[in-house]
């Protein structure tokens, strides 16, 4: 090999390594220091405060909701995205084209998808309340985002709804990979479509389901796009909206309570680290190998 | 045979009905908007798609869009192939102390940093900037492209590289001219997946990029979503939110089996 190799090596990563250091790395380490602090980002010296901030979480009704609002949104969203995808990849065996339609959603900004859905749930000008009153259902139009029991599953709704279609093609993707003459040889010894299903396409194509739950379960602990904009105040009404991510912004960016904040960062780290490993072991299964 | 067609058809209705509600509505008047939803407009008001891009500014924010998503990703892939490929193909003490801290960012949610980043960028002066957005956009993007291509150059046959050094070939000769070539397919990839992660932005731009005339596109039109439905020009903001949509509609128009097979891969590595 040629010499140089250090000189080149060295100019090749001390740019990206200084940007990954000055805006990625320093601020993760910074926030874990911060967290034990009363900073308000106006004193010049932050007081440490030790464990004040989180025991203060624990009393903070807002995080509190926050915490509760993103724990239903774990429980509900990925397992109704992965049954959709599931069924709907199984469905679109062999007709591509629904594929392409469902993939759609998946390219557009959380934002874009946010303020499109805010017009759809508008009460009176609103697509869903219309198409209700088309069908006949005059009795169900609602003020969808103002009632407190419905705004946070409008919400959900519309995280399954951008979700799925990416899902399907990453399920599909897999499930073209199983061989055909397997599912003859299950076929032929007597096993129904649902067994199939159940006992040879899901174990083989497992893999790409855990990576599944493991992505959503971390998305279904942010939320942040979809509630600032969608909802009344944001988060509300009355709270039953509120997301972890959300008290965070509005704690710093507001109340300028940066140390306070920062706590809430280190907690939704820990939460999105014990889900993701959490997952990872509940959907841990004996590997498949193909012959 | 039946409902599973039916079921099927139920679910790519759901999928286009808002989006295709949403085109329809932008050609509509206010009060046509008011009156019923379902109605097509009586006669198109293409007034409204001028109105969104002048004056509610959505062009201006999709210029703003372009520059920072392409100066983001121009320097994303640089920066992150040279580094991928370094890491992948070179020996040195500290390879692999490098590589894990910098896969380690892949493991942090963007709300952990995020208090102390704007005090990072603030002090910097680059609040609200051009640069400071794609220096950040960049930054925050290296891990997963470093972690995806690093795999991608070690798969890559030695050979090749040896030949070109043999024959005199400097180091920076034989990334660009000879190893870079060859990762063009996951280039490819990971550049889409990056497009889209970046164009799609939104908690970033919305904490670190405060000034108006810099907004982008997702943040200028949640904003829009707020003082347009104060002042109710609902027929302008749906033809706002439809050209916001657009581009992305046309570049998958084009390259969809690309996106999908790009985005996909991206999740299972």
């Amino acid at each position: 090999m040629r010499h140089g190799k250090y000189r080149f090596l060295a100019g090749a990563l001390i740019v990206p390594l200084t940007l990954y250091g000055a805006f990625v790395l320093s601020p993760y380490l910074q926030a874990f220091q911060l967290a034990f602090t009363n900073w308000n980002g106006v004193d010049s010296a932050p007081e440490f405060t030790g464990f004040d901030n989180f025991s203060k979480l624990w009393d903070d009704p807002l995080f509190l909701a926050g915490l509760r609002n993103n724990g239903l949104m774990l429980l509900v969203v990925p397992l109704a995205v992965i049954v959709l995808a599931l069924a709907l990849a199984a469905g679109t065996r062999g007709t591509r084209v629904y594929r392409v339609v469902y993939f759609f959603p998946q390219l557009l900004s959380v934002a874009i998808i946010a303020v499109l859905w805010q017009f759809v749930y508008t009460p009176n000008s609103g697509l869903l309340n219309g198409a209700l009153s088309a069908l006949g259902l005059d009795s169900w139009r609602q003020s969808w985002l103002a009632e407190p029991n419905l705004a946070l599953w409008c919400v959900m709704a519309v995280m399954i709804w951008s979700s799925v279609g990416f899902y399907v093609v990453l399920f599909s993707a897999a499930m073209e990979s199983v061989p055909g003459d397997i599912m003859e040889a299950a076929a032929i010894d007597g096993a129904g479509p649902m067994t199939v299903f159940r006992r040879i396409t899901i174990p083989l194509i497992w893999e790409s389901v855990q990576v599944g739950w493991i992505y959503l379960g971390i998305a279904a602990l942010d939320g942040f796009a979809l509630v600032q904009i969608m909802t009344v105040g944001p988060g509300g009404p009355d709270n039953s909206t509120e997301v972890m991510g959300l008290g965070l912004y509005r704690t710093a960016f507001t109340f300028g309570k940066f140390g306070y904040a920062s706590a809430m960062g280190v907690a939704i780290f820990f939460l999105t680290l014990s889900i993701a490993v959490l997952l990872l072991r509940v959907t841990k299964r004996e590997r498949v190998e193909l012959a | 045979m039946r409902t599973k067609h039916a079921f099927l058809t139920l679910w790519a209705v759901l999928v286009t009905l808002p989006l295709l509600w949403a085109l329809m509505s932008s050609f509509k008047t206010d009060a046509e908007i008011f009156d019923s939803p379902w109605t097509p407009p009586a006669s198109p008001q293409f007034d409204n798609w001028s109105r969104a891009w002048e004056q509610a500014s959505i062009g201006q924010y999709l210029f703003n869009t372009v520059i920072v998503v392409g100066g983001s990703l121009a320097l994303t892939m640089l920066l992150g192939a040279l580094t991928a490929y370094c890491l992948a193909r070179y020996e040195f003490p500290g390879n692999r102390f490098l590589y894990y801290t910098l896969i380690a960012g892949m493991l942090f949610p963007v709300f952990l940093a995020l208090v102390p980043l704007f005090f990072v960028v603030d002090n910097l002066g680059m609040l609200g900037t051009y640069h400071g957005l794609i220096l950040v956009y960049a930054a925050y993007a290296l891990p997963f492209t470093v972690f995806f291509l690093h795999g991608f150059f070690r798969s890559l046959p030695g050979a090749v590289a040896e030949a070109a050094f043999i024959d005199g070939a400097s180091h920076a000769g034989v990334f660009f001219r000879v190893m870079l070539p060859m990762a063009r397919p996951g280039m490819v990839s990971v550049g889409i997946f990056n497009f889209l992660g970046l164009w799609n932005q939104y908690l970033l731009p919305r904490v670190l990029n405060p000034d108006p005339d810099h907004y982008v596109i997702s943040q200028g039109l949640a904003a829009l979503a707020v003082s347009q439905g104060a002042r109710s020009d609902w027929s302008g903001l749906f033809a706002g939110l439809v050209i916001a949509i657009l581009p992305v509609l046309l570049a998958y128009v084009f390259f969809q089996r690309q996106i999908r097979a790009g985005l996909t891969s991206g999740a299972l590595k």
